[in-house]
């Protein structure tokens, strides 16, 4: 024992160990979440079997006995169960949740971008009402958009009517007439541009040209038989909401849904294709014109096609008034204008900031480059400040995209059918099981928003600025 | 911070474990004794049955059964705790305890009385569901409704019956439910829907909110039974009892002729039957924890049920319902207590 017998070294307690220490502490907190979560399951079930409140899933199948009016699948209080009825509350959720994400979305970039525009007018006016809009409580904003939705309707008997067009079979001489005003109108758009000495001039000779156009559309288009007027009315508009057409849908009509697929198709090839030729040879296509023949004109070609041979495809059939209200044809419901008219623009008002913001964020040398390059204001606009102000708009845009779908839980103030009125208020009335009803609810407003922040999150990492 | 996470999450097991304790070792009678006042669950608003004022004072024929139950406690009618209750929300409120007894105009329905882990006491007010319509639309009859827009409140048995009538009738409608009783007569007032239904006693009651009353008539039919009553939770039986027997005192006061103003003079009275009601015989108060002068208390405080029905929905109240099916048996009515004996 010639030397000092080597020690390992001082660490003291194993208590002391930051490691150890760190890993225990989150052994217990789970220990006592898990614990908390057992007890208060445990205690749930203990006290409902004690105040003898029926338990368990098995009311879904249950019949609901009630009725609802908005539905997008069939529904009939009669025989549906309480689980059809949660679809049916789920659906119309879905529905005024992702029309107004778009809604929403479009006027809120809108009033973000006129809140920058360098006119005095237009940027005040969206100041104002970003100001007005978030200022005020969006229970109240919606209780007023009902409101102001159903008084100024007249009652179904003085129906708002709208006479509609239809399309014809166009005669000879209409068609030239028509292309005789359509050329006229273009004539006046070239040669504004041509002999205008100054804007001014030239703006006057785009708009002449542009009333020209509609002018010869109006009258034109009824007049030569390719529209007609029908005989009864097409819309009418009363305090039971718009009445439409309602589409129904012919053997052949499965055809259309099919071509729009293969339009969708081809139109994704061309674009392929067409980056292929523009990097190889720099020529430029018009994608997005050639996007949308295909897309939509596809279906259209073959609707034409089959109406040739006397198929149509799809008929229509047309409100009628009756004693009370008018029969047959789409409905859409004043709850349903109203709840998303006040949740796209107040959800707008907060989407038009983060748009500000996000511009903002890009700096003042980005849009001074692209005017150096020529780029004229909208293009500038387009191309190079809304793609770099995206990275900074994405993220909080997302969080108003999930305070929209979370915020038309108010639906319940305007007798809007969706989740949390038909189930989490006259399903869970009638069955009891609050328990089970709030823990489906809430299970299902939190799958909507994981799934819509998901989506978010795979766009926000498309747009995000690559770091290299 | 992880350490007072830990402690605030031990913290809330142990507040979650002992009140589910003390939940469970102790009855509604002691609750409310303990707490000095009855938590009634009350309507919003309905005229006649339970309304607050501008000054916060209830009144109703519902009310007054709350405050003859908080009477007979504390010899004191004012110590009610009224909890407004949209119609969706109630049965919840009453299962998880937020009111000890629910007085709100509710119809007793078997699945109510059973699987919500209700109990029913008995009927306070015999109703049936009507229909008020525009006098303008021309309709005499519920069985014109064909096609109509019809404005209820959800989670109601009129939201039941309706789509039963109109299914039994073969008739189409379109039903538009809102949430609280409010909205749903200001939709109809703004003219949202042709028909608004609910219990015929809600139907006259809400008529008086509407914009211009006279331009509204109520139709003749009455599609469907509601007994309406007052209801406990499931597992307490004395609490149940008392509830019961609170309502069950107010008809025999009616029967025997005890009223607000002769009560004192009527604890000398040689009937024996009165001797029983008024605690001069028997322990009648007592075996259900009350005390002899339970009955006493109630009358002297709010009066017998006549009383009460004439004050808040009859001749003497805006609404001039007439006794109809809730006059007493002895009088051609539904309305029959059990003997006190």
């Amino acid at each position: 024992m010639s030397s000092v017998p080597e020690r390992p070294p001082a660490r003291g307690s194993v208590l002391y160990d930051p490691k150890i220490r760190a890993v225990a502490y989150q052994v217990l907190l789970l220990a006592a979440l898990g614990f908390l979560v057992y007890s208060a399951t445990t205690n749930a079930i203990e006290n409902l079997r004690a105040a003898k409140i029926a338990s368990g899933f098995d009311f879904l199948g249950v019949t609901a006995g009630f009725d609802i009016n908005q539905k997008l699948i069939y529904f009939d209080g009669a025989v549906s169960s309480y689980g059809r009825a949660f679809w049916v509350g789920l659906l119309n959720t879905l529905l005024v949740g992702a029309i107004g994400i778009v809604l929403a979305t479009i006027l809120g970039f809108i009033v973000g971008v006129a809140r920058l525009s360098p006119n005095w007018i237009i940027s005040k006016i969206a100041k104002w009402y970003v100001e007005v809009i978030r200022n005020l409580p969006l229970l109240l904003q919606l209780v007023f958009w009902y409101n102001a939705v159903l008084k100024p309707l007249p009652e179904p008997r003085n129906s708002v009517q709208l006479n509609g067009i239809r399309f014809g079979t166009p005669d000879f001489a209409g068609i030239l007439w028509m292309i005789m005003a359509f050329g006229l109108s273009y004539a006046l758009y070239v040669g504004a541009g041509r002999i205008g000495r100054n804007d001014t001039e030239r703006q006057i000779g785009k708009v002449a040209a542009a009333i020209v156009a509609a002018l010869g559309a109006w009258y034109l288009l009824p007049g030569i038989g390719i529209l007609r007027p029908t005989e009864g009315g097409l819309f009418f508009l009363n305090n039971r909401g718009l009445y439409m057409p309602e589409p129904i849908f012919d053997e052949m009509a499965r055809l259309l849904p099919r071509m729009l697929i293969v339009g969708v198709v081809l139109a994704f090839m061309f674009r392929r294709w067409a980056r292929r030729r523009q990097s190889a040879t720099g020529k430029q296509y018009p994608v997005g014109l050639v996007a949308i023949a295909l897309i939509l004109g596809l279906p259209a070609l073959t609707w034409a096609a089959l109406a040739l041979f006397d198929v149509n495809p799809v008929t229509f059939r047309y409100a009628t008034q009756g004693r009370f209200n008018l029969t047959g044809g789409m409905q859409i419901y004043p709850e349903f204008v109203a709840l998303t008219f006040g949740l796209v623009i107040y959800t707008a008002a907060f989407i038009a900031e983060i748009v500000r913001a996000g511009i903002m964020a890009v700096s003042r040398g980005q849009t001074e480059a692209a005017g150096a390059l020529g780029l004229r204001p909208g293009p500038t606009l387009r191309l190079v400040v809304i793609p770099q102000a995206m990275r900074v708009i994405i993220p909080p845009l997302t969080s108003q995209y999930l305070n929209l779908v979370k915020n038309s839980t108010l639906a319940v103030a305007i007798g809007y059918p969706d989740l949390v009125q038909i189930f989490a208020g006259t399903v869970l009335n009638q069955t009891g099981q609050a328990v089970e009803v709030l823990a489906i609810t809430m299970a299902v407003y939190l799958t909507i928003s994981l799934v819509t922040s998901a989506a978010m999150n795979i766009y926000n990492r498309r747009v995000a600025i690559v770091e290299r | 911070m992880k350490k007072t996470i830990a402690s605030i999450a031990l913290g809330v097991v142990a507040a979650v474990a002992a009140t589910g304790a003390s939940a469970q070792g102790q009855g509604t009678l002691a609750a409310v004794k303990a707490r000095g006042q009855l938590a009634c669950g009350a309507n919003t608003g309905l005229a006649g049955f339970g309304v607050p004022d501008a000054q916060g004072n209830w009144t109703g024929l519902d009310v007054d059964a709350c405050r003859a139950i908080a009477a007979a406690i504390f010899d004191d009618p004012t110590k009610v705790r009224f909890v407004p209750l949209s119609a969706k929300d109630r049965f919840t409120a009453l299962q998880s305890g937020e009111a000890d007894v629910l007085i709100r105009n509710t119809t007793w329905t078997m699945s109510r009385d059973t699987t919500l882990g209700l109990n029913f006491v008995g009927v306070n007010y015999y109703d049936g569901q009507g229909f008020m319509v525009r006098k303008k639309l021309g309709v005499s009859s519920a069985l014109e409704l064909n096609g109509a827009s019809v404005c209820t409140q959800q989670g109601t048995t009129t939201e039941l019956n309706l789509a039963d009538f109109f299914r039994a009738n073969k008739l189409k409608y379109e039903v538009v439910a809102f949430a609280s009783a409010d909205e749903t007569v200001k939709a109809y007032d703004a003219g949202r829907c042709d028909a608004f239904t609910t219990d015929a006693s809600g139907l006259y009651a809400e008529r008086l909110k509407l914009a211009n009353a006279d331009e509204h008539i109520v139709l003749p039919e009455i599609i469907s039974k509601e007994p309406l009553g007052a209801s406990v939770r499931h597992g307490d039986d004395q609490w149940f009892d008392i509830v019961k027997w609170v309502h069950f005192a107010m008809l025999n006061a009616e029967e025997l002729g005890v009223t607000k103003a002769n009560v004192n003079d009527m604890l000398k009275s040689d009937n024996p039957e009165i001797k029983r009601l008024l605690g001069v015989e028997g322990n009648f108060g007592e075996s259900i924890g009350l005390t002899k002068d339970w009955v006493v208390r109630i009358v002297k405080h709010v009066g017998n049920y006549g009383e009460s029905f004439e004050r808040n929905v009859g001749e003497g109240s805006r609404l001039k319902i007439k006794r109809g099916q809730n006059a007493l048996w002895s009088k051609g009515g539904l309305q029959y207590a059990p003997p006190i004996r």
